[in-house]
């Protein structure tokens, strides 16, 4: 049991997303960062889609009753237990009676916190991710309060033995960032989206030569983006129809809109690019002010990419569960 | 018949040009037909107006034998072997939706604007919005939000310029040709003529959704009593 001293800014109980309905016009939603998620997961030997905390900006502070195993990936934070720091990307043993203090982000936005077991919240249409504007998932739908109580999944026999270990902090760290092909600092790798051809021709130039800037109007939804006008090279109207994740469409402003996790099922704003999925987890730690680059990709560059980095975890996931042994 | 990326996790296909019934059966058929069949990798089907958006991860499209260079292609391949055996049209359900609602009033403060850009009277707006059958087009926007396609032209209004902070729930709106229902109060720029007690969404339930893509859906004009009856029972 996990006892919720102060909730932090934002912070929600979150798994891998609730595919599935996206054709009733239920959200996948789910941890903004879902390879992080399923890197923090895999530290604390949990189940991939195991519910863990996506922390926004200002973290919260939580005791535990009960001696377990965390980690967590992400931004950067400086979170603590007790007076000893809180390492990144690691698995550490928290001891019962100890109380994690997360603090705020000095650079990113996000992070998310695993334990062994998974938090133990009701299965709400396949998945344990808060859903706000529905009020369901997760804690009801909301975010966490003070004096809310975090139960816990069985552990896995792997997290069982592991807490043992005489050692408190892992020697050995996953970052999931270093997983994978990294784009260049403050760069997105993109590709054409259906409705590139509709964008004249300076549109198309603009877009991957610009140095957009992140405004505040970005959430869990999307992000939009300042800099050129993106214009069509002629006027037109388009129906609405599946959007996905990554997406970049351009409103009536003429300003780029990078789609995340939480979006709209379907979309009617043309859309010029699309970000290379293993970029996702990038638009999760951007900030207002900061500037961000799109660097054109190839589909099947894309897929390799995406590829490369699933071994890699798959790699990752079978050293772990030799270190068991 | 045209498939594309969207990006490198989906496909979309399209099917026509515009909210038409023939193009909406042909995206119904092509929808139930990929429905009824496995394709390795696919991980969920959105039907819209005119096209399908098929949802895969590349992984485990992989997996099933695709080549690396050229997951999309292999995938999109199969999908259009599958598309050209399956029937080029659905027949529609059979039962209609009836959805009561209560027209005009604090339920409906756009009803009177409607009325006087189609130049008829409020009552006269209602007659023509409950007298239509409406097919579900797609359903998006929040859960069991259903975009119901056939409204008469009349009617059609654009979008207000500056959208409501917030709709309250089961709000039966207008925007354009469009005729929709608000299943959660959320923020909305539709033109409101009445409200419904009827549920549209219920994430306990199998479906959680009351209206799907295909259904047919038809409105029942009812009084401020019945409405206040309709919802106390629901």
């Amino acid at each position: 049991m996990i006892t919720v001293q102060n909730p932090g800014l934002l912070t929600t109980v979150m798994d891998l997303g609730r595919p599935g309905y996206q054709r009733l016009g239920i959200v996948v939603g789910g941890a903004l960062d879902r390879f992080s998620a399923r890197v923090a997961n895999t530290l604390v030997g949990n189940d991939e889609n195991a519910a863990l905390l996506e922390i926004a900006q200002r973290g919260p502070e939580l005791h535990f009753a009960v001696e377990t195993l965390v980690a967590w990936c992400g931004g950067e934070f400086e979170p603590r237990v007790g007076t000893e720091p809180l390492p990144r990307d690691r698995a550490v043993r928290i001891g019962s009676g100890e109380t994690i203090r997360f603090g705020a982000a000095s650079a990113g936005l996000r992070a998310w916190l695993a334990i062994a077991g998974g938090i133990d919240v009701p299965l709400v249409l396949g998945s344990r991710s808060t859903y706000r504007r529905a009020g369901m998932g997760g804690l009801d739908g909301r975010p966490l309060r003070t004096g809310d109580e975090l139960k816990l999944g069985a552990a896995s026999e792997w997290a069982e033995q592991r807490v043992k270990s005489p050692q408190r902090v892992s020697m050995w760290s996953v970052r999931p960032e270093t997983l994978g092909k990294q784009a260049a600092p403050d760069t997105v790798r993109a590709m054409p989206g259906p409705e590139w051809e509709w964008f004249s021709r300076d549109a198309q130039r603009d877009f991957f030569l610009a140095k957009w800037k992140v405004t505040k109007d970005a959430d869990r939804m999307g992000v939009q983006l300042a800099g050129p006008e993106l214009k069509l090279a002629a006027e037109r109207e388009m129906l609405s129809e599946g959007v996905n994740e990554g997406v970049v469409q351009v409103a009536n402003g003429g300003l780029p809109i990078v789609l995340l996790a939480s979006r709209q099922t379907v979309g009617g704003y043309p859309r010029i690019a699309a970000l290379a999925s293993v970029d996702f987890g990038r638009m999760a730690q951007v900030v207002p002010g900061q500037t961000l680059r799109f660097e054109p990709i190839t589909l099947g560059d894309a897929h390799t990419l995406f590829l490369a980095r699933e071994r890699d975890l798959s790699r990752v996931r079978a050293g772990l569960a030799r270190l068991a042994g | 018949m045209q498939i594309m990326p969207l990006g490198d996790c989906a496909l979309r296909v399209e099917f026509g040009q515009g909210i038409d019934q023939a193009t909406h059966a042909c995206v119904q058929a092509a929808c139930a037909a990929l429905d009824a069949t496995v394709l390795a990798g696919v991980r969920e089907i959105v039907p819209a107006y005119t096209t399908l958006t098929i949802h895969y991860d590349p992984a485990a499209v992989a997996v099933a034998g695709a080549p690396p260079d050229d997951l999309a292609g292999w995938l999109g391949s199969r999908i259009e072997q599958v598309l050209r055996r399956a029937p080029k049209s659905v027949r529609a359900r059979g039962s209609v939706v009836t959805i009561p609602v209560c027209y005009g009033g604090e339920f409906g403060p756009d009803l009177e604007k409607i009325a006087i850009c189609a130049k008829l009277s409020a009552d006269e707006v209602v007659c023509r919005h409950t007298k239509h059958e409406y097919w579900v087009a797609m359903v998006g926007f929040a859960p069991g939000f259903a975009y119901l396609a056939g409204l008469p032209p009349e009617l059609a209004a654009p979008r207000l310029a500056k959208p409501r902070a917030m709709v309250a729930v089961g709000s039966v709106g207008i925007a354009g040709v469009q005729t929709g229902i608000y299943p959660l109060a959320t923020p909305g720029g539709w033109n409101l003529i009445g409200r419904t007690p009827s549920r549209l969404f219920f994430p306990e339930q199998t479906p959680p959704t009351l209206l799907q893509a295909g259904d047919r859906v038809k409105f029942r004009s009812v009084s401020r009593e019945e409405f206040a009856k309709l919802e106390a029972d629901a």
